[in-house]
């Protein structure tokens, strides 16, 4: 299913469900988003007590589990892990603070833009850019090193836990939060949710459907697979906004979104610079953990703790703007960014790496 | 021939480094990879740069490509 015409039907399909799912009573230009959506968890979890950002989404359950059901199906399913975890996970921090600053995964991004939102071409040319540094460092050598086949109960223990988070969504117990106002109080009903997030694993598991990828493919290798479903996303998200009434057009007043383009800007550069190093956006981490992937599982972790961390410590930006606590971070994360960047590509020899010693990266 | 070990490799590195054997334009090229997505993206990307013809074997885990000129 790895043709052209097949990941375009896929990204029409992802895109026109995300504004159905807005429509069904999901907060605006945010069908899908997989940073809120993370950062929702966390919340439902108790890990931040934001109090208007707290539900356990449905769609980020059916997006795992759509994606594990198909790796089985068409033999797909992996068990493997090893590649320089610790690093993933916190580049899967680091991408979550750089999403919440702009106030959106690169899926929203492209969802925001289809709503009419002006603030996401600011985002779009800051993840461009991003993603063009990342690349810089990918051609000096950057690499996360491989990774090696692990037993079958590792790359099974995310797919189950998902189960486990379901279970939690229906029983709600005492001890998980669900938001009374704000975003995190707007949703679909349960069982659309859950579908759509299904159809979109399934759909983004057999395309390898990846918002990082489309750009980061048409950079390095003048390859436009992967971006014709970020364009048909767009396209497809754009006309339901329209159908359902849902486009507005221009910078002020957009919906769980602020103006400030500078931040915008460097929010997505951040978010997409590591998002470049890791090898995929966080809906890819999300399906590549479905299948089994380990390093990707930790990721997706460093993406919860890194939004649990955005709200404790008053990073993330709100409608109102980006805080000072959050420019000052994305600022220190830069500085990380470079030397991580810098140490694990060969831009610079380590001490006692012998010259001449093939390496496999 | 121009060996490429790209098993455990994550994105975008398989094509990387086939990008890097294909600059001195070896008649030939062996790929080894271990999953789907990314014999599917060096398949690609070999074929759009001058390596059409694209031989697919597979031991236990290692999917080998072999493409020529």
């Amino acid at each position: 299913m790895e043709s052209k015409k097949a990941i375009i039907i896929a990204g029409a399909v992802i895109g026109f469900l995300s504004a159905l799912l807005v429509k069904m009573g999901n907060p605006a230009n945010m069908g899908v988003c997989i940073a809120c959506f993370l950062r929702d968890i966390a919340g439902a979890l108790g890990m931040h007590r934001a109090g208007v950002v707290q539900y356990i989404r449905p769609e980020i359950i059916g997006i795992v589990l759509g994606a594990f059901v198909a790796s089985v199906g068409f033999k797909e399913f992996k068990s493997s892990g090893g590649s320089s975890p610790f690093t993933r996970f916190f580049l899967g921090a680091v991408v979550m603070i750089g999403a919440l600053i702009f106030l959106g995964c690169p899926l929203r991004m492209v969802l925001r833009l289809a709503g009419g939102d002006l603030n996401a071409i600011v985002g779009l040319a800051g993840f461009t850019v991003g993603i063009g540094v990342g690349i810089f460092f990918l051609n000096k050598g950057f690499s996360l090193k491989r990774n090696y086949k692990q037993s079958t109960v590792d790359g099974l223990a995310f797919p189950v836990l998902t189960m486990g988070l379901f279970v939690l969504l229906m029983a709600a117990p005492a001890f998980i939060f669900f938001s009374e106002k704000g975003p995190g109080a707007l949703y679909a009903p349960i069982g659309i949710s859950l579908a759509v997030g299904a159809v979109t694993g399934v759909l983004a598991q057999r395309t390898r459907l990846c918002m990082v990828g489309g750009i980061r493919d048409v950079i390095m290798f003048k390859d436009t697979y992967l971006v014709a479903g970020f364009i048909a996303i767009l396209g497809a998200a754009f006309i339901g906004n329209l159908a359902f009434g849902n486009f507005t057009l221009g910078f002020e007043g957009q919906p769980i979104a602020h103006s400030d383009g500078v931040w915008n800007f460097l929010g997505m550069l951040l978010a997409g610079w590591a998002s470049v190093l890791l090898g995929g956006c966080p809906l890819r981490q999300l399906i590549l953990a479905g299948e089994g992937n380990s390093d990707s599982a930790v990721t997706v972790a460093g993406l919860i703790v890194g939004a649990a961390f955005a709200h404790n410590f008053g990073l993330a930006a709100s409608p109102k703007g980006v805080p000072v606590n959050g420019k000052i971070a994305v600022m220190l994360l830069f500085v990380a960014i470079i030397v991580i960047s810098v140490v694990s590509s060969e831009l610079i020899q380590v001490s006692g790496a012998k010259k001449g010693v093939s390496q496999h990266a | 021939m121009h060996n490429i070990d790209a098993r455990g490799m994550s994105c975008p590195q398989p094509v990387l480094m086939a990008k890097k054997a294909i600059v001195e334009k070896p008649q030939t090229l062996e790929v080894l990879v271990d999953n789907n997505t990314a014999k599917g993206n060096v398949e690609r990307f070999l074929k759009n740069n001058g390596y059409p013809k694209i031989k697919c074997s597979e031991t236990g885990e290692t999917i080998i490509l072999q493409a020529s000129r």
